[in-house]
């Protein structure tokens, strides 16, 4: 009904008949063994991949505010070095370049308001509010600051 | 879907004695609905292979002894059924991010030290805290989710951050040294804030959200880190507003002695 074989395919070699291991035994201390991390330790789980796409969507966030920086340096000066700035932007590696960062963005934010809930620790009547009441009022001031903004664009063009 | 007869797992064998590193060994064990990982592990352990080394106590989710990571997730042994794997195999490995002492046993001296460290009691200005105190209802709901915590380090094993920086002080550790603060008997808030506002403590936490996933008792220690970094950010605030008011604060709560 069952057996006790050594398949040992994924960690190490099955020891051979005559293999000596090199080890040695410390009595009162048995050599402890220390799995290495890989490099690459974050490409095994999904949870994990998306952790290092959030931590990476700061480099978006830097990269959003340098372009913003330099609009507002653009508009200070005269209207050829606008023309300029906006040149850049039609580049098509910048607009694709712009729209990862767009979609790195919205992650961002997704994930910082799912965060709240567990930092804020609101309790009403001596209940924990449920984090939906907390979430949801950042997601619908998104909502309605993004409704704003493209109200205004599609008003001025 | 049919349970088969049998399944093979799969365990990582270590000795430190005799191999240089650990290796898998496989094992067919019979299937019974009711069984879970610790009964197969057992029926190894007493029909099999007497040398197979595994910890486990309770049975029952209580004493946090038979974590292993299972098919790649951090898991306890007595509250994953094998009918859970279909036709296997099942993989058992130790958890992750502690050095293997044997077989399935980790070595957790490293963790106990980062507990004590946490200052897990009650400290009160009476002294040893022997006394007994009110508490209502309320303020032991403040509390309570995080006191749960069985000590498994299912969480430490699902923390790259852990296996990363071996000193980061940890999810359960954090966890726990929350739980005391949010107590309304203890004032020692101050004093752990102390040793835990730093790289290593609280703000060593890139909340991953893996240890609050794997948690059996829904402790949440993600979300006590995060509740610990706000605490943490207004107590440093204050410090740099009022430097003044920080000499000989006086403890937050005052708790009723009866």
């Amino acid at each position: 009904m069952s057996s006790g074989q050594s398949s040992a395919p994924a960690l190490a070699p099955v020891h051979g008949e005559n293999e000596q291991p090199q080890v040695t035994y410390t009595e009162f201390h048995p050599r402890w063994y220390r799995p290495q991390i890989s490099t690459y330790w974050w490409l095994g789980k999904w949870p994990y991949v998306k952790f290092i796409l959030r931590e990476l969507t700061s480099v978006a966030v830097a990269w959003t505010v340098a372009v913003m920086l330099m609009q507002i340096f653009a508009l200070t000066h005269s209207g050829a070095f606008y023309d300029g700035f906006e040149a850049l932007m039609a580049l098509p590696v910048m607009i694709l370049v712009n729209f990862i960062a767009f979609a790195f963005l919205v992650f961002h934010s997704v994930t910082w308001f799912n965060l709240a809930p567990k930092a804020m620790a609101v309790r009403v009547g001596g209940k924990r509010v449920h984090g939906i009441l907390i979430s949801g009022p950042q997601y619908l001031a998104w909502i309605a600051v993004s409704a704003i903004v493209l109200f205004i664009l599609a008003t001025r063009t | 879907m049919s349970i088969p007869k049998t399944i093979t797992l799969e365990v990582s064998r270590y000795s430190p004695e005799r191999d240089p590193q650990p290796y898998f060994q496989s094992y067919e064990v019979p299937v019974k609905k009711e069984w879970v990982i610790l009964d197969a592990l057992n029926y190894i352990k007493d029909q099999i292979d007497g040398t197979l080394t595994f910890r486990w106590s309770c049975r029952m989710g209580i004493c946090g002894s038979c974590g292993y990571t299972i098919n790649n997730e951090p898991k306890l042994g007595c509250a994953t059924f094998l009918t859970q794997y279909g036709r296997g195999p099942i993989r058992i490995e130790p958890l992750r991010n502690f050095p293997v002492v044997r077989d399935l046993v980790v070595e957790i001296g490293e963790f106990l030290e980062k507990l004590k460290k946490v200052k897990p009691w009650l400290i009160h200005e009476d002294g040893n805290g022997t006394g007994e105190y009110l508490q209502t209802p309320s303020q032991l709901e403040e509390f309570r989710q995080h006191s749960m915590c069985i000590n498994c380090l299912l969480c430490y094993s699902a923390c790259p951050i852990s296996g990363l920086d071996p000193i980061f002080v940890g999810p359960a550790a954090l966890a726990l040294a929350h739980r005391y603060n949010k107590d309304s008997r203890d004032q020692g808030a101050d004093e752990r804030m102390a040793i835990l506002s730093h790289p290593e403590g609280i703000w060593g936490c890139t909340f991953v959200g893996e240890c609050t996933r794997v948690c059996p008792k829904h402790v949440d220690p993600a979300g006590a880190i995060q509740q610990y970094k706000i605490a943490g950010a207004i107590d440093g605030l204050k410090q740099f507003l009022m430097p003044w008011g920080q000499k000989g604060k006086q403890p937050k709560r005052e708790a009723q002695k009866s």
